[in-house]
């Protein structure tokens, strides 16, 4: 490489003859050629040649450097080379394929100085040219592996989103007399699968179960968990007397799980008598239900009950409440009260207000509270948020 | 993040001057132009900008749909001319941008007053007769040497540019920043221009326009500044005595003598 440093720097004379020579013999360790501004070849050194299977009489005054190019590598001199080397006078590095006598091709990475002469409003642009084959090579492995982790990156990705789609049911089923509305918004971008799931589905003629939980962490083996939960809570709160009863029965099942991960659950079952409807609320270690009744008082209803999956001796309460036309149940995770601002969090207090405020649909109220709440966290939820909300429809709706 | 700073627009000359928009083309940014703005910052309001994901726009705007054809870029000229309230628009527009600037003229006719076209060409690929100077094979062999040998152009697209004692004004900033393109972005606006065929588009022009023509050009040969001319009605073609592809940087006294003699009677 030490060659190289005879390569005169911009306006600097010509070097010596010897060292010119050495450069262009046929024990110069790189190729070296030299072109006009036009383009035209002015003179080439024995190893550039030796390594294209060119002669000096096919190429000097003959052809230009682009007609040694791919045409790729025309299209590539013209809009990145050319236009560079006019405007900074020296490139390093430029990656391109000489095309060879026998039309094979040879990776090649060149230098390049535009060297003007002032005096006489001339130019030459001088390059010194690298074998590049095993270079090329190499980075032809590093792109292929590149490919390969994209693939599977994108594999992953389908199988999150495949896997999400089996936890939250696409739409809540139209239930007569109920306005059921639900909004589920992955942490980040969306790529890694959540713990949070619901559920909406019917017990019996009269009677619908509306669940909501959050299975610790994240990713295939909380996914795991969660559709284990879901499905369990489907076949346990069709055959239990109560609500506290179905939890516990979870509870068991969780526990006998080889995996320890836990969940906060909360199981609403809805029963019609007329135009109101007798919700039963079993909480398990899951933020309390909202209430807002039909003149838009917003409390928290429940109690809390303990976690479930954690450990073998729990506690689940079943609360009764009659809910009247207009009145709604709000269901959320803890990505709702955990919203982060800086170090503020989006708290019970800011839960109620908003809820307060939203409405009068449930759809409004749950797509206006996720909406606060990304808005608070500043654009992107940092915790997975799951809202269901329950409207008992105006006789009139019906 | 408004226009302005998405595409890095840049203002000099009379801002009550009639508007001349330069646009670069693939492969480099609005520098491009610095050896011609000079010329004309005296009689007109000088409009610059780098197309989206180029030079210093912000490749965070990119989206691979609104730019997987020439329109999004065309849309980008004109929704850059609304904001900055430009009427009666002299495009000066290099390469594929020429056609670039054809599309927005067709979109909303009358914001562009007249096209100067720098080494324009309508489509890269021969249709025989047609001849765009490439054949199918070898834009197919430059796209599968683009995606095969993504490492060699994104190096070779981001060349590690070194000062030139000979020319101080560049500055350490430009320096750093000239022909440097997000690769994956510029990657597929290789595609989107190498492929595109806007002949249909191109003879639909009724705008005032000059053709600038290279006298040794691989990339729009002397046909295709031929087939221009011939094909928008009342055009004006120059050749210059200029080489390779890129005349604003290997003869810019004559382009920009060039485009003051078709400009001149617009102003008359």
């Amino acid at each position: 490489m030490s060659r190289l440093r005879s390569v005169p720097t911009p306006g600097v004379p010509r070097s010596s003859a010897s060292e010119v020579s050495e450069l262009m013999g046929k024990d110069a360790p790189c190729g070296y050629l030299t072109i006009a501004v036009s383009g035209r070849i002015t003179a080439v050194n024995d190893t550039l040649l030796a390594w294209t299977g060119h002669a000096r009489a096919e190429l000097v005054g003959q052809l230009r450097l682009l007609d040694l190019l791919t045409a790729g590598g025309k299209i590539y001199y013209e809009t990145h080379f050319a236009p560079a080397l006019q405007m900074h006078g020296s490139l390093h590095e430029i990656a391109l394929d000489m095309v060879c006598s026998d039309g094979s091709r040879l990776p090649v990475l060149l230098n390049a100085v535009l060297v003007r002469d002032v005096p006489t409003q001339s130019a030459e642009i001088r390059i010194a040219v690298f074998d590049a084959t095993e270079r090329r090579a190499y980075e032809r492995e590093l792109l292929s592996a590149k490919l390969r982790a994209e693939q599977a990156e994108e594999r992953a990705r389908a199988l999150a989103r495949t896997l999400q789609a089996t936890l939250i049911p696409p739409t809540p089923p139209v239930i007569d007399g109920l306005e059921v509305a639900a909004v589920y918004l992955p942490h980040g971008a969306g790529e890694e699968v959540g713990g949070d799931f619901y559920d909406v589905f019917q017990l019996d003629e009269r009677t619908w179960l509306v669940a909501l939980g959050d299975v610790c962490g994240t990713g295939v083996e909380a996914a795991v968990v969660t559709a284990l939960v879901r499905h369990t809570l489907r076949a346990v709160t069709m055959s239990s007397e109560t609500l506290s009863e179905a939890l516990t029965a979870l509870n068991e099942v969780m526990l006998r799980h080889e995996s320890d991960r836990f969940c906060t659950v909360v199981l609403v079952r809805l029963r019609r008598t007329g135009d109101t409807w007798h919700a039963t609320i079993c909480q398990g270690g899951h933020p309390l239900t909202l209430h807002r009744d039909a003149q838009g008082e917003v409390s928290f209803v429940g109690e809390p009950g303990s976690l479930t999956g954690a450990l073998p001796e729990v506690d689940f309460t079943d609360v009764e409440m009659l809910l009247e036309p207009g009145a709604k149940l709000v269901l959320y995770t803890d990505g709702v009260t955990e919203a982060r601002q800086g170090t503020e969090l989006f708290g019970d207090d800011r839960l109620l207000q908003t809820v307060a405020s939203l409405g009068p649909s449930p759809r409004l109220v749950v797509d206006g509270l996720v909406g606060r709440v990304v808005e608070f966290a500043g654009g992107t939820a940092e915790d997975d948020i799951a809202v269901v909300c329950i409207g008992i429809s105006e006789p009139h709706d019906h | 993040m408004d226009l302005s700073a998405r595409f890095n627009v840049q203002h000099s000359g009379r801002l009550d001057g009639q508007p001349l928009l330069f646009v670069h083309g693939y492969g480099c940014d609005q520098n491009m132009w610095r050896h011609v703005v000079p010329h004309f910052v005296d009689d007109h309001h000088v409009v610059l900008y780098d197309q989206m994901g180029a030079g210093a726009s912000d490749t965070s705007a990119y989206d691979p749909e609104r730019y997987g054809s020439l329109r999004g870029y065309a849309q980008d000229l004109l929704d850059i001319c609304a904001s900055l309230g430009l009427e009666d628009v002299i495009v000066v527009g290099h390469s594929v941008s020429a056609m670039i600037a054809v599309l927005a003229d067709l979109a909303e006719p009358g914001r562009i007053a007249a096209h100067v076209m720098v080494a324009p060409s309508p489509r890269y690929v021969d249709d025989p007769p047609y001849v765009g100077g490439f054949s199918e094979s070898d834009i197919a062999e430059m796209l599968e040497a683009v995606d095969s040998n993504y490492l060699g152009w994104s190096s070779a697209i981001a060349p590690v540019i070194v000062g030139n004692p000979d020319r101080p004004e560049l500055g350490e900033e430009l320096a750093a920043s000239f022909c440097r393109a997000d690769p994956e972005i510029a990657r597929r606006f290789a595609r989107v221009t190498f492929l595109s065929d806007n002949r249909v588009e191109l003879a639909r022009v009724r705008t005032r326009t000059l053709v600038l023509q290279c006298q040794q050009d691989v990339i729009a040969p002397m046909q295709v500044g031929r087939y221009v001319h011939s094909v928008v009605p009342g055009s004006e073609l120059v050749v210059l005595d200029a080489f390779g592809h890129c005349p604003q940087l290997s003869a810019p006294e004559e382009t920009v003598t060039a485009i003051k003699g078709f400009l001149t009677p617009v102003n008359a």
